[in-house]
Parts: C-alpha cells; structure tokens; sequence
C-alpha cells in the first residue's frame, strides 16, 4: 500500500523502544488527588463540591460553564479539603480542588453499569461524551463533544482517527491500539453513528506495523479502513492528518469540519466508548513514562489527579538525576520544574533525559541557509518571520502569515544555527493577539 | 533535589547538524577542485591557498578580538570563504593579493555588515571582483612560476578558455573535463569540481535547484544569442561554455553560497534564471571575462528583493484547497 503523508516536515528519532514493548500497567494512587479546574482549551470549571463535602468515585466535582468546557470528575472517593490554586505542569498555577483519597474507592451509582448504546440516537450519545468530561488526549484538550458536533453533521464524509503518534518517545496510543482494540473499533463504531455519510479511516504511522496488522485483522465494518502513514513529525498534527488521509488542505481560520473532516485521537475514541457503552467518565488516562534517566520506562495508566511524583516512583525512579523533565513529546512538551504535579486529562507522557541538549546549547547567527523552510508543515518562512519578531515588526509578522504557525517546532528541531524559532513565534503570536484584543476594545 | 535541572521552551530535542558540520562539508567539498589545481599548478597554488585561508581566518580572529566581539572562526565560515577566494585566483600571484583579498572579503564586505549571515555578497567573490578591478594584469595571468609569488607584477598574459572563445577559437573542451587549462586554481578540472559537487550534494547541504536552472539556463541563453547574433553553435563551442571559466565552480560552491541566495523555492529559480540571463549576456555581449563572479555578485544583491516577492502561500491558502 502507498503511505500517504503531508509535503515537509521532519524525521526526529523515533526513540519509543523504551516502551513499545511494556504492557500497559494500572497503578492506582492512595494519595490525595488534585484537579486543576482547568484541564482542557476554554473556559475553566466551576467546582460543584464544597470544602468538606464527602465525594464518590466517579462523581461529577466541576462543572462546564459554557459549551466549550469539560465537566471533571473525581477518580477516588473521600473528602474535599481544600480548593485552592495548584502549581500545573504548564508552569502555572491554576484553582484545583483538592480530595483526600480515603482508599475505599467507592463508586457512585450507575458507574460502569454497561448500557445497550445500539439503542442509542446521536443526541443521546453527544450529551453522554459531554457529560463524561472527554477532550482531546493527545496532548491540545479540545473537549471532544465539540469537536463531534459540526454545524452540518450529514456533510461529515471522514471521520479520521489520530493514531499518528509522531512525537517521539511516546507509545500509549501505540499500545491501546494493541491492548485495547477491540473497544476502540467499537468507539469508533459509537463515533460513526453521529455522521451518516462519514466513513473511519485509522491513520497509522508506518513505525507502528504491528499496531496496523492487529486492528487490521480486529476490524469487522466495512466502513472502517487502516491507512498507513509516512513515519514523519508533525503527521499528527490535525491539519497535517487530514492533507495525508484526503489530500484536502485547511488554513488555521478553518474547522477539519469545513474539509467534510472530523479527527479524533486513538485514547480519546476509548473514552468516548467508556463514557457511552460504561457509564465511565474520564477519570484514568495512559501515561507513558520514558526517557534514558528513568529506572524502567513503562505505559501506566492511571486516575487523572494523580501526581507525577508517584508515577515516576512506580517507573522505579531516576537511574541519575536527571538534566531535564519534560511533559508531554519533546517535541512540544513543557519543561518541568519540579514533579509534585496533578496529572490532567492531557498529560500524555513524563520524560526525564540524562542530558539536556537544549538549554544550554550556544546559538549562534543564522546563516540563511534554508532548512527551517524546508521543515514547516505549514509552508511558512521562519527565516523572515523570526526577523520580524525580533525586531518586535509584528505587522510583518502576520503579513508573512506568522500566525498560521502551529509551534510543532520543527523549524527549531533542524535549525545547524540552533535559533530559538518556536519560542520566537510563541511570543509573537501573543504580541499580535494582545493588539488584536486592544484593538477591539477601541 | 531538582535545583540543577533545565527548564527551556520546546522542542527539547535538535538535529545534529550544526553551522560548524555545515562548513566542514563544504570544505570538503572544496578540497576536490582546490586538489585539482595544487595537482595541475604545483607549489604555487598551494602557497596562494594557504595565503588566502590564513588571511581570511585571520582577519576575522584579528577583526573580533580588536572589536572585543565574540571569536566565532570556529564556525568555519572563514575558513570557506578563505578556501573559495584560492577558487578563485590565479595559481602565482603575488603574497600580498590573496592577503588583500582576504581583508576585502571578511572586513569589508562580511564583517562591517554584521558578521555570519549578514553579508549582502558572497565575501569571496566580492573580494575576487575587488581584485579583478583593482589588479586586472596580475588577476588575469596565469602562469605557473612560483618566482612570481614574490617578484614585481609584470603584464604579460595568457588567454583563458573564455577569453579565447571570445576571440573565436575554441579550445579543447576534454582537456578541462580532465584537467590543465589555463584559468584559476579551482577552475583546472571539471570532473573535480562535479565529485565535490556531488559529495555537497548528497550531503544536502546544497539544494541542486540553483546550479542546475543556473547551467542549464546559461547554455541555452548562450546558444540563443549567439543565433541572433548570426554564430553557428557546435558541440565542442557549448562543452566549452560548459566546463571553461567558472560557471561549473560558481554554480555549485558560489551561487549556493546560503548567506546569499534566496531560500522560497520560487525565488530560488528566479535566482538562478537572473544568474544564467546575466552570465550568458556578458560571455556573448560584454567584452568583460567576468561571466560569472559579476552575474552571481548582482543575483546577491537581488536576493532580498526575490525572496520579498516570493513568499509562499501557506498551506490550506491554495486556491480551490476547501471551500
């Protein structure tokens, strides 16, 4: 079969053999947990537990305030002791409630009861995938209940799955595709009630044959189909996906909806069948544990709420102290500064390096040699537009279509000048959108 | 416990290629036609290369520890500059010209613009049309005594390839495949020049749009004046065109030159067909032998201006893409 891919891009080592082969592990923490109340893109949550109030497994303890937002639930049963703002892994801190885990585990009504979802009309499904809390856990968060419903649900004719997993190091989706088939063909099943006319196409990166092979031979509906994708970063990007499976191209401005596209990730398709099929919230999710300063990498899954602390003391700890942590892909993963952090919904990895070999890397003057331009997915000039930032001339900036720039790195991965890009873009995206917000005001 | 660890914005991870691995391969590459002309010209070709190398290495250290400037000749740029200014000279001439040369090119041209990328002209061709101008007799004689390294300039000349074609004969063109022909040191041998091309090549440090729109668009432009102008155009007058002067040399190790050629795709095309206009223009109309240093010097100057107008479309702009 041809592989299909998106124009540009780059080959970063793939680096996933410290766990590609490890089964996923359940560790379930009897430490307090903690909720950030804000876990997912738009508005935060408003707790629906007060200090003191008892709380069950399973059990709604902040609530949506507007459409684009995502209930959260607790994953242990005890008391709330406290609501308080929570250092995050983003570097932030942000409102968390806060539950003393009294190890019972007791669940609430209904939870894990299994339900007859053939049954089941589109706005029944919809509203159970809101209620459960689910957003994107690849990484951005975007509630999921959202992104399932376009304006003109008959016009969907793909419904692509995100099993593209192109940051290095990270293997969790890779091994629910193994572990967990069987329930995300049946997710996806769930998922093509909503459109009528779409069809499933699986995208698989060609570094994860044997992902491909087993769902492959699982598949029992003609409507879903495996495609094979160039191992490339960034082939999950949403954008990027959908150029590869339909060869259909959208700006930044557009929704995967205007190109008949909705995407939806490999451990987010599970949640959906959770939420609908077991009455199961989005209470647990697959981190993977990795890098060359951990004792034993390892796949967990845990109880969202835990901290990174425990995660990293089940992986066996540090071999060394380690250089540098990071959340999430190296590729667009956050820095961390310290490890007693509440795990999110969108912690999708911990990754701990022997040696840093970016902090204090020298940069030095950019020769123009081109390669940042060979690199974007976005068709972009990082050459000029990073000109353009440092010279704070963010008119130019956008004029050179700066603010398409998904920050995927690429630019700064191949950079033989190792200029900071990313980090360049990242503020100047921030610059023009703060003018843009003063502009309105005026 | 986590006092020394780094926190830093992403990616965390980087290629391996550096500035510095950039350079050494281009130097590499150099070796190949720089091997070439000490091979054909002898000692005196290697004294000039060390010349020009030692003065523009130097006159960069001496230039940033005088300005009290971060020393950055371990880049190498200096070193490629000081390799493709001995390209780009006659095997004997005497000390102080690649000396000067190499004070034009990092001094003038590439440090009082700013250093490492921001030079408006390829410093070596900027010193080497200096030289040509300055000291047309010394530049234009190419004769191999190595007594003439420290002796007075005198005038007597011989013709180059290009010259002679000029004056309407046409010289062997296998011999420059291979080897010998009057002209600068790197120009001796096409074949050397085409191995460290290729090893340029597969190391993607070049992009092989630029020389081959420049070779190619050159020939067909010579062979379309000269009809105009009435010529009748053999095979052996277009190897000639091919492997004689620096085209071959100049589209791979000068027109490539990153600092100064554009980086859109569209642009550089454009880049290339404005080199190959030029070059072509002035073997057949000009009565200057400087083919190709003045084309590439003035596509230089119009990068910037190319890569302005050719900014692409990002994706999803495409017309007809969605909606």
């Amino acid at each position: 079969m041809k592989l299909k891919s998106f124009k540009r891009g780059i080959h970063p080592k793939g680096n996933k053999q410290f766990t590609c082969d490890k089964s996923i592990l359940e560790f379930i923490s009897n430490e307090n947990a903690v909720y950030p109340l804000s876990q997912h893109i738009g508005a935060p949550c408003e707790p629906v537990v007060a200090v003191g109030d008892e709380v069950k497994k399973g059990q709604l303890i902040a609530k949506a305030t507007s459409f684009v937002s995502c209930n959260i639930f607790s994953a242990v049963s005890g008391k709330v002791i406290d609501i308080k703002p929570v250092a995050t892994t983003s570097g932030e801190t942000a409102q968390s409630i806060i539950i003393e885990n009294d190890g019972k585990f007791e669940e609430i009504e209904n939870f894990g009861k299994k339900e007859d979802y053939s049954k089941f009309d589109r706005e029944k499904i919809l509203e159970k995938i809101q209620y459960a809390g689910i957003v994107g856990l690849g990484g951005a968060g975007f509630p999921t209940h959202v992104k399932l419903s376009p304006k003109e649900p008959e016009k969907i004719d793909y419904l692509i799955i995100n099993a593209a997993e192109c940051e290095p190091y990270l293997t969790s989706d890779y091994r629910l595709m193994l572990e967990k088939g069987e329930k995300l063909v049946e997710g996806i099943k769930i998922l093509l009630k909503l459109f009528d006319n779409a069809k499933c196409v699986i995208g698989i990166e060609n570094n994860k044959t044997d992902a491909y092979k087993h769902l492959k031979s699982i598949i029992d509906d003609e409507k879903i189909e495996c495609q094979l994708l160039k191992a490339k970063y960034p082939q999950g990007g949403e954008r990027m996906l959908i150029k590869a499976i339909t060869g259909r191209e959208i700006n930044s401005k557009m929704l995967p909806a205007d190109a008949g596209c909705v995407v939806v990730n490999v451990a987010t398709t599970i949640a959906c069948f959770d939420a609908v099929a077991n009455n199961i919230p989005l209470i647990r999710r697959v981190v993977t544990i990795t890098g060359d300063a951990i004792k034993e990498p390892c796949n967990l899954l845990v109880n969202i709420g835990s901290s990174h602390k425990e995660l990293l003391e089940v992986a066996g700890g540090f071999l060394t102290q380690p250089e540098k942590m990071v959340s999430g892909g190296p590729m667009m993963g956050t820095a961390l500064f310290e490890i007693d952090l509440p795990v999110t919904k969108t912690s999708s990895s911990i990754l701990a390096f022997q040696k840093d070999e970016v902090a204090k890397i020298p940069t030095s003057a950019c020769i123009h040699c081109g390669r940042c331009l060979g690199a974007c997915p976005e068709k972009l000039v990082p050459q000029l537009m990073m000109a353009a930032s440092d010279n704070s001339q963010f008119d130019e900036f956008e004029k050179l279509h700066g603010m398409e720039c998904i920050e995927c790195g690429s630019c700064t991965y191949v950079c033989p000048a190792k200029r900071p890009l990313t980090q360049s873009f990242k503020y100047a995206k921030r610059e023009v959108i703060k003018k843009r917000k003063k502009g309105e005001k005026k | 416990m986590f006092r020394n660890i780094n926190v830093s914005v992403s990616p965390h991870i980087r290629d391996k290629r550096t500035t510095q691995n950039i350079m050494l391969d281009v130097c590499i590459a150099l070796f190949f036609p720089l091997l070439a002309g000490v091979y054909a010209y002898g000692l005196s070709a290697l004294i000039t290369i060390v010349l020009c190398v030692i003065s523009c290495v130097g006159f960069e250290l001496l230039f940033q520890l005088g300005m009290k400037k971060k020393v950055t000749i371990s880049d190498l740029s200096a070193l490629v500059t000081g390799m493709i200014l001995a390209v780009n000279m006659p095997a004997s001439v005497p000390w102080f010209i690649p000396v000067l040369g190499g004070f034009f090119a990092i001094i003038i041209v590439k440090q009082l613009f700013g250093g490492l990328g921001q030079n408006f002209m390829n410093p070596a061709l900027g010193a080497r049309c200096f030289l040509v101008i300055s000291f047309a007799s010394i530049m234009t004689n190419f004769s191999t005594d190595i007594n003439y390294l420290f002796s007075k300039p005198d005038v007597v000349t011989s013709a180059t390839p290009m010259a002679m074609v000029k004056s309407g004969v046409v010289t062997n063109w296998f011999d420059m495949l291979v080897n010998t022909h009057a002209g600068c040191i790197g120009e001796v041998s096409a074949i050397a020049i085409l191995i460290g091309a290729a090893y340029m090549i597969i190391r993607r440090v070049i992009d092989v749009k630029i020389p081959f729109i420049y070779i190619i668009s050159t020939l067909c432009f010579v062979a379309l004046i000269q009809t105009i102008k009435g010529e009748t155009i053999t095979f052996d007058y277009m190897m000639v065109q091919l492997c004689g002067g620096g085209l071959l040399i100049g589209s791979f190790f000068m027109a490539t030159d990153y600092v100064t050629s554009p980086i859109t795709n569209k642009g550089k095309v454009i880049y290339a067909l404005i080199l190959g206009l030029m070059t072509s223009l002035i073997r057949t109309v000009s009565p200057s032998n400087e083919g190709v240093s003045y084309s590439i010097i003035i596509g230089n100057m119009l990068t910037p201006l190319i890569e302005k107008f050719t900014v692409p479309k990002p994706f999803g702009y495409k017309k007809g893409a969605v909606k």
